[in-house]
């Protein structure tokens, strides 16, 4: 598994903490601000735990069941830690008809289906509807950075390059 | 700011930039990013430095220039010319003045179809203001409309201006807006919204984006004056939370317009007090439905809800919301400054204006373009997007992304417009324009589209969870070759009950797209079911027992 600092230990006094209350009382604990919350803390955090989503339910007062259903419902939000690379293939119309099929079979082969994080916990596959990059097409966001028209050969030399087996 | 400042500062910055030798602007919009525009811009602003000619030659970004295909591009403003493939070593030159001599291989003609067969009204100021500078858009007479509504006009004449303009809501429906806005003014009640749809979900789209990177202002000039004729005093720009630098600009921007007392309260010294706030999406497609976006800005899972009642009765909050398209927003300040008069003069008898469409798939130009209504497709694709490469054949332009449909070769000629596309099975949409060529399957292509409802269905109701399942799966047997005859009457009888049943537009217009691939490429489906054969060498199917057709890879 990847190394993330563990938000569930409550001892855990760090600026995360500060910064995620502030947010919430910008938004003076109101309900409705719970996606701009949930927003914050998965910048934060990186991820969303099980214990975060309690600390926000209780603090914005809604049913925890509320807080898990917006979660769990936009895509954005991950209830899992993130590998330590990322690759998210944009599977827009654009990059579709470009071959993007192609690359996402080569990273469901080597790595992760889209959605998760490979096993060694090195990358973690995402898919994304147009990341509005399509003259770019076939495009992949690697680590924050477009890989425009890549081909499945490029992105296999990638995966080399960084030790993927 | 008063009127009056609002001319001075106007006055004052077009004598400022017209003293300089050279302006330099950079597209920073993020097709020109991601070919590497930051690096040039950095160059270009580290020669100036280093030549010491601060004082002459200013280098600014700006919005998409419209053909990223050939990206990164620069333009110099002495002379309008536009250059292609630029790179940090072109810094030199350009900031000489050496442009035309040096780089002259990489001009763009100005004389190309890909610029005099377009009219730039939502997009004029894209590629010739910095959006990051409220003084370039003050220039180019911005906020001169918001003026003269609240000082000369009152809610209802601006609600008239924009009846008598035509305009239809640019988000996909194209309800009219003038009338959305009266019904919205109408409601008497003290709170109402005005919110911004720029959630922008259609795959393969990306007009919104780039009138909110390229222009920021113009959207919040238009919702202010939403805002002051519908009597609303605040406003929420609901944005896709993939679209960072759209977020960021406009961040910057609001917070210029607020200093500037053009946002806030006692706006141009009147009663008129107006507020944007931005909401950012989570990535969900059915969030750009309406009902579903306001459940989001009220901090909900993003479902729709039945309507009746519709958002400009019951909306944010149970109270009257006008919610409109980025691009809506985006004609609104012309209009108002030039008269709906004059806008209807644009365009066709029932669809006026322009259209901005975002063109991409195997086509020469890809990139941001704007249309007048009713400009053919066969305008759009070859003249204006310089055909198909490398010589392959045109099959098919979809528009309306998933909600939309396949428009084969025999109607390249038809007017593009909301009802000559209805008409042949497909819709106007957002403004998405993906060209496929010989290579692409029309049935892998209905599969794609299934594929992305089903993702992106809400659950809700059962027609669209199951029903895009079903035919999902349909279409994926016929692309395997695993289906067989009574496959299609199946989907077809499924399409029917997801558009009469299901509770929102997404499961309504799921079907279209295979519907209209099956109307036009029907042949493609029969060579799939019956002789296991992709036409398109796409998919890759079994060689069927009752023939022995080469199976294509
Ligand atoms: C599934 C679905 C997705 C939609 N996505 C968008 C979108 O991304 N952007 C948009 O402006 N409108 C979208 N719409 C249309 C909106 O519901 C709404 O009609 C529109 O924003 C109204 O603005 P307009 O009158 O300016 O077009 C979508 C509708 C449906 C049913
Ligand atoms: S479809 Fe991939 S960037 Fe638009």
């Amino acid at each position: 598994m990847p190394v993330v600092t563990k938000p569930d230990v409550p001892a855990v006094k760090d600026n995360r903490e500060r910064f995620l209350e502030r947010a919430m009382s910008r938004h003076h604990y109101s309900g409705d601000a719970l996606i701009e919350v949930l927003h914050t803390a998965q910048e934060l955090y990186g991820f969303l735990t099980p214990a975060l989503l309690k600390t926000i339910a209780r603090k914005l007062r809604l049913p925890p069941s509320r807080v898990l259903g917006v979660a769990t419902f936009y895509h954005f939000f991950s209830l899992e830690p993130k590998g330590e690379h990322s690759m998210i293939v944009c599977t827009g119309t654009a990059c579709y008809v470009a071959g993007a099929q192609g690359l996402m079979r080569v990273l469901e082969h080597r790595c992760a289906k889209a959605g998760s994080t490979s096993p060694d916990g090195k990358m973690s596959v995402q898919a994304a509807r147009c990341i509005g990059s399509c003259g770019l097409a076939p495009a992949v966001i690697y680590d924050g950075k477009i890989l425009p028209r890549l081909t499945p050969d490029q992105l296999n030399a990638e995966l080399d390059r960084i030790g993927v087996k | 700011m008063t009127f009056e400042d609002l001319l001075e500062q106007q006055a004052k910055e077009i004598a400022r930039q017209q003293g300089l030798r050279e302006r330099i602007y950079c597209c920073t919009a993020a097709g020109c990013v991601s070919s590497g525009a930051d690096a040039i811009k950095k160059a270009i602003d580290e020669e100036i430095k280093a030549r010491g000619v601060g004082a002459e030659v200013e280098c600014c970004g700006t919005g998409c220039m419209g053909l990223c295909s050939k990206g990164p591009l620069v333009r110099t403003q002495s002379d309008g010319t536009i250059y292609a493939a630029v790179t940090p070593e072109d810094a030199g030159a350009l900031v000489a003045g050496q442009g035309a001599n040096l780089l002259a291989d990489r001009k763009l003609d100005p004389q190309a179809d890909f610029f005099i067969k377009q009219e730039k009204i939502v997009l004029a100021n894209s590629g010739t203001v910095d959006p990051e500078r409220l003084s370039d858009y003050i220039a180019a007479g911005g906020y001169q409309a918001l003026a003269r509504a609240v000082m000369e006009l009152t809610p209802q004449q601006v609600i008239e201006e924009v009846k008598r303009s035509g305009l239809r809501g640019r988000g996909g429906a194209g309800y009219s807006t003038g009338l959305k806005w009266e019904l919205v003014a109408k409601q008497p009640v003290d709170t109402k919204y005005v919110v911004c749809n720029a959630d922008e979900g259609d795959p393969g789209a990306f007009m919104d984006r780039s009138i909110l990177e390229g222009d920021p202002h113009r959207v919040l000039e238009g919702m202010a004056i939403a805002g002051y004729a519908v009597g609303a005093q605040q406003g929420y720009i609901y944005v896709r939370g993939e679209y960072g630098l759209a977020i960021q600009r406009l961040q910057a921007a609001i917070k210029q317009a607020e200093r500037e007392r053009l946002l806030g309260s006692r706006i141009f010294e009147d009663n008129f007090q107006f507020r944007i706030d931005l909401r950012i999406g989570a990535g969900a497609f059915v969030c750009g439905e309406e009902t579903a976006l306001i459940a989001s800005i009220e901090g909900k899972r993003g479902q729709p809800r039945q309507r009746p009642p519709y958002p400009p009765e019951s909306g944010l909050w149970g109270k009257p919301t006008l919610l409109n398209n980025v691009e809506t927003f985006g004609n609104i300040a012309p209009i108002v400054a030039k008269g709906g008069d004059w806008f209807a003069t644009i365009g066709t008898p029932t669809s006026k204006g322009t259209k901005v469409f975002a063109l991409a798939g195997k086509i020469e130009n890809t990139g941001l373009i704007e249309v007048p209504m009713g400009t053919s497709l066969r305008t759009i694709v070859f003249e204006i997007g310089g055909g198909i490469p490398e010589g392959r054949a045109f099959k098919a332009a979809q528009t309306g992304g998933p909600s939309g449909g396949c428009i084969p070769p025999q109607f390249l000629d038809i007017p593009v417009d909301y009802e000559s596309l209805h008409k042949i099975g497909s819709i106007m949409g957002s403004g998405g324009l993906i060209v496929m060529d010989d290579t692409s399957c029309m049935v892998d292509v209905a599969r794609f589209f299934m594929d992305f409802c089903m993702d992106e269905s809400c659950g809700k109701c059962i027609p669209c969870r199951a029903g895009t399942v079903q035919m999902h799966d349909i279409l994926q047997r016929i692309t395997k070759g695993e289906a067989n005859e009574n496959d299609v009457a199946l989907l077809e009888q499924l399409a029917k009950l997801l558009r009469e049943t299901s509770l929102c537009g997404l499961g309504q217009t799921a079907p279209n797209p295979v519907m209209s691939t099956l109307n036009y490429f029907s042949g493609e489906y029969e060579a799939h079911i019956r002789d296991h054969r992709c036409p398109a060498g796409h998919c890759v199917l079994p060689a069927a027992a009752s023939s022995n057709r080469e199976v294509q890879a």
